[in-house]
């Protein structure tokens, strides 16, 4: 069963993955520091499986792509919170983290509860307390972006639609 | 069709698009530079050709700056430079700088008039948004955006509401764009700007030197914004003069421009302004700060390490000595900096008064090296962020203020206020 790792406001990207470990984009070598400057617990005690839930301006601060990555890393499936900073939102769907904006669930989800998310349903259900919270669905573009396998996957499109044009030419 | 006026934000991207957009349009506009540093260029280079991407779409307009680690900490950060290293000598990328030869990118891409005012710029770190004090519309990304624009020489945005926030008033001595800009995020709030555009106007904007601008437009990312923006004026004119490497265009907003809110701000009421851990937005008036004594202080940044900032930190420590048992790190933010300041002889102001002196590098900044705190340390940062753990120890304290309130409180051993350093009336 996965539980929910719940936090306040503002989680910035320092304290989801110190500068000092930013020498590595290895999402595997990133993981084990995953939030270890806001609670130590966290990297010692979490289960792949479990969530983050976070509060309002989750991922504020630095354009580290290493926030997300190492969030990856350490086997978290999602990330849930009131609301996300700009660009860590982009970075999770450009890297294929599914991040669900729900200050339904914020506020409802404490420490520790098993949570569920039926992203096509766009509920997350909080087994402990009996209670359904709704996800705000993304903005289509980026729906759209996350379902065609993120950024990387429109550039292999359109750098083989290139090839193809050249390759036609005379 | 019913043109509604555009704000800055919107004024800019319509520019580059040559058709009218409003906020809340989805829009693909060309990119005029992007840029990564590195620690965000490797993880965007290994995107990069994993997609089968073989060529850069121009070599003219990708800038790739060694700021972070520089020197190299370690085997491991030497390697993430190197990466970036054999790419940008691989892609004969014009605008790159490795160690030792430019500084940190948010000082030096307008210092050497790489950026200029009415670009478009995509940059792979959240500071980025500086350049939007010469009128550019420059925000942050990560890494795989990089890649993307670096491949495509595009990239894709929402166009964001616009703050409209007007200084007007005379600020007392001492009170300096740093200030303006700590008060406004305390005003709105660490996300009173999220995802939205940034506009600094007013006659108090129109007499802060470029330098002051451009501390302003680095913090915006601290309230949440995309863009923080200046309408270039004279002021702009003159700093682009002799060193823009293209031609700057410069735009303004629309009189009927729609704002979300418009803030006013009185700075003639403004005292020196102090953030307490852990938010930029803690911050308080200098008189309302109490006894902080301090272990450090930094004078360096993206945020405060240009020449101005060195000149005014000079001024207070010339002939005094740093208190006992404080340590005082200065790190000018790029070498041409570095270069002025030993030929003014401020390096030697610094070193007399026990201060250390380095090469140009973010160092203690984000806690990387050169000066990195330790368990329940206190430093005074001329920098931007107070997170957590952002200059090194979890339990460690990180204040933000000007180089002149950074400058006395080295010299008193706590949070000073400068007048109180040269023996002049508080005001």
């Amino acid at each position: 069963m996965a539980r929910a790792w719940k936090y306040g406001d503002n989680v910035d990207t320092d304290v989801i993955i110190p500068a000092r470990y930013l020498v590595t984009g290895d999402p595997q070598q990133l993981g084990p520091h995953c939030l270890e400057a806001l609670d130590p617990a966290f990297p010692a005690g979490h289960r792949p499986g479990d969530f983050i839930v976070g509060g309002e301006n989750f991922g504020c601060g630095s354009s580290r792509e290493h926030a997300p990555l190492a969030i990856k890393g350490a086997g978290v499936p999602c990330v849930i919170a009131a609301s996300f900073a700009r660009i860590f939102f982009r970075n999770a769907i450009n890297i294929g983290l599914p991040v669900y904006e729900s200050p339904e669930a914020a506020a409802g989800v404490g420490m520790g509860d098993e949570i569920a998310v039926e992203a096509r349903a766009g509920i997350i259900v909080n087994r402990t307390r009996g209670e359904h919270y709704a996800i705000r669905p993304l903005p289509p573009f980026m729906q759209e972006l996350l379902d065609a396998g993120g950024l990387m996957a429109r550039l292999r499109r359109e750098l083989a639609q290139e090839r193809a044009a050249e390759g036609g030419k005379p | 069709m019913g043109m509604m006026g555009m704000t800055l934000a919107e004024k800019l991207l319509a520019a580059k698009l040559g058709r009218p957009v409003e906020a809340g349009d989805l829009v693909e506009v060309p990119v005029d530079l992007v840029m990564g540093n590195d620690i965000t260029a490797p993880v965007a280079i290994r995107e990069f050709e994993a997609a089968g991407a073989t060529h850069v779409f121009d070599p003219e307009r990708v800038a790739l700056v060694a700021s972070h680690f520089v020197p190299a900490r370690d085997a491991s950060s030497a390697n993430q430079t190197s990466v970036m290293r054999r790419f940008a000598l691989a892609h004969h990328i014009r605008h790159y700088y490795p160690e030792g030869s430019g500084g940190i990118e948010h000082t030096l891409l307008p210092e050497r008039g790489i950026v200029v005012s009415g670009d478009i710029v995509v940059g792979a770190d959240s500071h980025t948004c500086t350049y939007g004090a010469l009128g550019a519309f420059a925000t942050g990304v990560g890494s795989t955006d990089l890649a993307y624009a670096m491949a495509t020489g595009r990239t894709w945005f929402k166009v964001p509401e616009t703050l409209s926030f007007v200084y007007h008033g005379q600020p007392q001595p001492w009170v300096t764009g740093k200030d303006f800009i700590l008060h406004t995020i305390h005003l709105i709030g660490d996300a009173g700007a999220r995802y939205r555009s940034m506009e600094f106007s007013g006659s108090a904007i129109g007499q802060l030197s470029m330098e002051d601008r451009l501390t302003m437009s680095n913090m915006a990312i601290e309230a949440g914004g995309k863009v923080g923006l200046v309408t270039p004026d004279a002021a702009t004119e003159a700093y682009e003069r002799g060193r823009a490497l293209r031609p700057p265009r410069f735009l303004a907003p629309d009189p009927d421009a729609r704002y979300l809110d418009s803030i006013d701000i009185d700075v003639s009421r403004l005292e020196p302004q102090v953030a307490f851990p852990w938010l930029p937005s803690k911050t308080r008036p200098l008189s309302e700060v109490g006894d902080v004594p301090l272990d450090q202080v930094f004078i360096g940044s993206c945020t405060n390490g240009r020449l101005t900032d060195l000149r005014i930190a000079a001024r207070l420590l010339q002939g005094r000595r740093v208190a006992p048992n404080l340590r005082l790190v200065v790190i000018p933010a790029t070498q041409d900096v570095y270069l002025k300041a030993v030929q003014e002889g401020l390096v030697e102001v610094f070193v007399q008064a026990g201060a250390m002196v380095s090469a140009a590098t973010c160092g203690p900044c984000l806690g990387g090296h050169t000066g990195v705190l330790g368990a329940g340390e206190r430093c005074l940062s001329t920098s931007n962020r107070n997170y957590v753990g952002r200059m090194g120890d979890p339990t460690a304290e990180v204040y933000l203020a000007s180089p002149a309130v950074a400058a006395a409180s080295a010299v008193a051993g706590r949070i000073t206020h400068p007048a109180a350093i040269l023996g002049e009336e508080v005001a």
